[in-house]
């Protein structure tokens, strides 16, 4: 009993996470967006410390209390703040329609349960689900990404990804090193949240285009 | 490795590690920063001395460090080169600051950022655990990242955000392919370090799941791949390069790319000695051929010079790439071989850059003109780079390079021609620009710099020697690794 109310339990709250990425790719507003990621961090502390306590693993309580302080709430309120002292607009242009986005999302959900699903049927099916879930929420991360032209969307975009990689890591049964791992990310996104301060960078630079930077830099005759 | 059993070789590792971040902590104090770059050279030259008493005494095998045959060549490599370019970086910030393009303020951070690099390429390479190694990939990158940003121009800091989120996402995907590998390990090695630590994974590598290995891979290919700057995932390169102080180009080129490289390496060994998972090399040879063909066709548009050299090193980490997942001895020699050329040409070349940019004012290739007359030394210093790189005889690069190509004319001749092809058409936009920046009549401004010289020939030379003579002991250890390799 106790080990089929964990399984749910996590599921239910990885299965949270990639809802709440689906909710990152609509979200028209910056406060929204940034309230939407905050709910997808706090689901992420969540899974963490139940991940710590059905395997019994305290030292991921570290991880999960991270998650609660710095990402659920410190990182929030500091890119509430930067939006506004930088005046940023606070409607969010995305590339490409909600419409086809959406659909694209659910299709990389598909894909990752259909890659990950066969390849982990050894494992523990707690590891093998979470990593499946951990997978999309990686590459919704990497959607809302690449769908945000603002710097700030991008960031939230990232700090998703990088929540879906703690969930896959904390997932991993007897992982070394998470906790470490975690603190690297979490420095790592303070860099980011600073570097947007400091250098006021509102606009996504387009890593895409490249003829457009070349022509910006006078590299085209 | 507990204290009661440290030997020689223990002390070099600790010393590899704890010389850099010590030094970083000493130069983020020191105000004045014709001592800190006295001091950055001194630690860097201390490190290379404990790298090459290192060749000879081996540690044991630690739990999260170890010493073997294919990382002792890139820390020796690693340190090597970290020393000339400090030497340089000395005499280029102290220019630099002369005309007001850097503050002296930034200077100590500076330092303290050159030392911390060195410290968290160290730690990649020496690394005994998959995980430590991606920490300290990460940590390479947010300190070059901050570097690129050195100048605080726009372009600058677009480049070094750009760099910041592309190494970003990248590390992000390597990080799940590390999972994946240690998923892979649980049921074999077992939960705690074990299933994360090098040495036990090559042993038990024959065991592992070969289709967690296969995805896992893929992550990591993609992942440190984008590190390596190869097509398509090369995009933060070009500006990390060109709009970065230059002595930043050298290690981001001559070194970064290395050990990004070696990571994939390291997993690459992993997936050939699994003989149910997929051949790594397939991949490793479209996206090195891909860098190949695309670089050599960009190095004709490009109008900056450090951005031109920029793409010659997307070029020639695709040769390298396609030359390992060529496999088999002969290849993997030479890619081994191609990337030592590669970092000391790639740096020698970015010294003589940084001081032609100085003493011209500008990077842009069309202002630059007649360099063999202003400034023979550095003129003809950067044509024999230039030489070197391109690939002709007596250098270094040619051998390697004919070794790939030999290998891949043996192995499959389609894909050896498409490499040729690419290679003469680089070689063709390289000289093309050399003659207009080296010859004729020397236009533009034109300033005398106090250049450092001896990093540059020091480079040069090794180059010239590995061409023309090979010591047999190098080569019999090249060897080794190569088969290793697989």
């Amino acid at each position: 009993m106790a080990r089929g109310f964990a399984f749910d339990l996590a599921h239910l709250l990885s299965g949270g996470m990639v809802l709440m990425s689906f909710m990152l790719l609509y979200q028209d507003r910056l406060t929204s967006l940034l309230r939407i990621y905050a709910l997808h961090a706090l689901l992420l502390a969540l899974a963490v410390a139940w991940q710590a306590h059905a395997q019994g693993a305290p030292h991921l309580y570290i991880t999960a209390v991270i998650a609660l302080a710095f990402k659920a709430i410190a990182i929030p309120v500091a890119l509430h703040r930067i939006v506004r002292r930088l005046g940023i607009h606070r409607e969010l242009e995305t590339v490409v329609g909600i419409g086809p986005t959406m659909l694209f999302g659910m299709g990389l959900v598909a894909l990752s349960i259909a890659v990950m699903l066969p390849v982990t049927s050894q494992a523990d099916p707690l590891a093998r689900e979470d990593l499946a879930f951990a997978l999309s929420v990686v590459l919704l991360g990497l959607l809302v990404m690449i769908t945000r032209r603002n710097a700030v969307g991008q960031v939230v975009g990232f700090m998703a990804m990088e929540n879906g990689l703690v969930l896959a890591a904390t997932g991993a049964k007897g992982m070394p090193l998470v906790v470490e791992i975690s603190v690297a990310f979490s420095i790592l996104i303070a860099f980011i949240v600073i570097g947007i301060f400091l250098f006021r960078i509102r606009e996504r630079f387009d890593t895409v285009d490249l003829q457009a930077l070349d022509r910006f830099r006078g590299e085209r005759r | 490795m507990t204290p009661a059993v440290m030997g020689a070789g223990d002390l070099l590792v600790l010393a590899l590690l704890a010389l850099p971040v010590a030094t970083a902590g000493i130069l983020a104090l020191v105000p004045s920063h014709r001592i800190g770059a006295r001091i950055n050279v001194g630690a860097c030259f201390l490190a290379l001395v404990a790298a090459v008493v290192l060749v000879a005494h081996r540690p044991e095998i630690g739990r999260y460090l170890l010493v073997d045959d294919l990382n002792i060549s890139f820390i020796v490599l690693t340190n090597l080169v970290a020393t000339t370019t400090s030497g340089f970086s000395a005499s280029y910030i102290a220019h630099e600051l002369e005309i007001g393009r850097l503050q002296p303020r930034y200077m100590r951070f500076y330092h303290a950022m050159y030392q911390l690099l060195l410290f968290a390429m160290n730690l990649a390479l020496l690394a005994n655990n998959i995980g430590l190694m991606w920490v300290a990939v990460e940590l390479a990158t947010l300190t070059t990242v901050l570097m690129v940003g050195l100048y605080r121009t726009h372009e600058a800091l677009e480049a070094a955000w750009k760099y910041f989120i592309l190494g970003s996402v990248g590390i992000a995907l390597a990080l799940y392919g590390t999972i994946l590998v240690f998923q892979a390990a649980l049921p074999e090695l077992g939960q705690g370090p074990r299933a994360m630590a090098w040495s036990e994974l090559i042993l038990a590598a024959p065991k592992l799941d070969p289709a967690l290995l296969n995805l896992a891979f893929i992550f990591l290919i993609l992942g440190y791949g984008t590190k390596v700057g190869l097509a398509p995932l090369h995009a933060w390169l070009p500006d990390a390069h060109a709009e970065g102080p230059t002595p930043i180009s050298a290690v981001l080129s001559g070194l970064l790319l290395n050990v990004a490289l070696f990571a994939v390496l390291r997993f690459k060994m992993l997936l050939s000695a699994n003989a149910a998972a997929m051949a790594p090399g397939p991949l490793m040879i479209a996206m090195g051929l891909l860098s190949v063909v695309f670089a050599s066709f960009m190095l004709y548009r490009r109008n900056d010079i450090k951005r031109l050299f920029a793409y010659s090193s997307i070029e020639h980490m695709g040769i390298v790439a396609f030359a390992f997942g060529l496999g088999g001895t002969v290849a993997n020699f030479a890619g081994l071989l191609h990337m030592a050329m590669h970092s000391l040409t790639k740096s020698a070349i970015f010294f003589a850059v940084g001081h032609v940019a100085q003493a011209k004012g500008t990077q842009k290739i069309h202002d630059i003109a007649g360099l063999t007359e202003s400034h023979p030394i550095l003129g003809w210093g950067l044509v024999l780079g230039v030489v070197a790189i391109a690939g002709l005889p007596p250098m270094g690069v040619f051998m390697s390079e004919f070794l790939i190509v030999t290998a891949a004319f043996a192995r499959a001749p389609v894909l050896a021609v498409i490499l040729v092809a690419a290679l003469l058409v680089g070689f063709g936009a390289l000289f093309w620009r050399l003659h207009a920046i080296a010859f004729g009549q020397p236009t533009g401004k034109s300033a005398p710099v106090e250049a450092s010289y001896i990093p540059m020939f020091a480079h040069l030379i090794l180059v010239l020697i590995a061409g023309v003579y090979l010591p047999a002991p190098l080569v019999r250890w090249f060897q080794t690794v190569a088969q290793a390799l697989g």
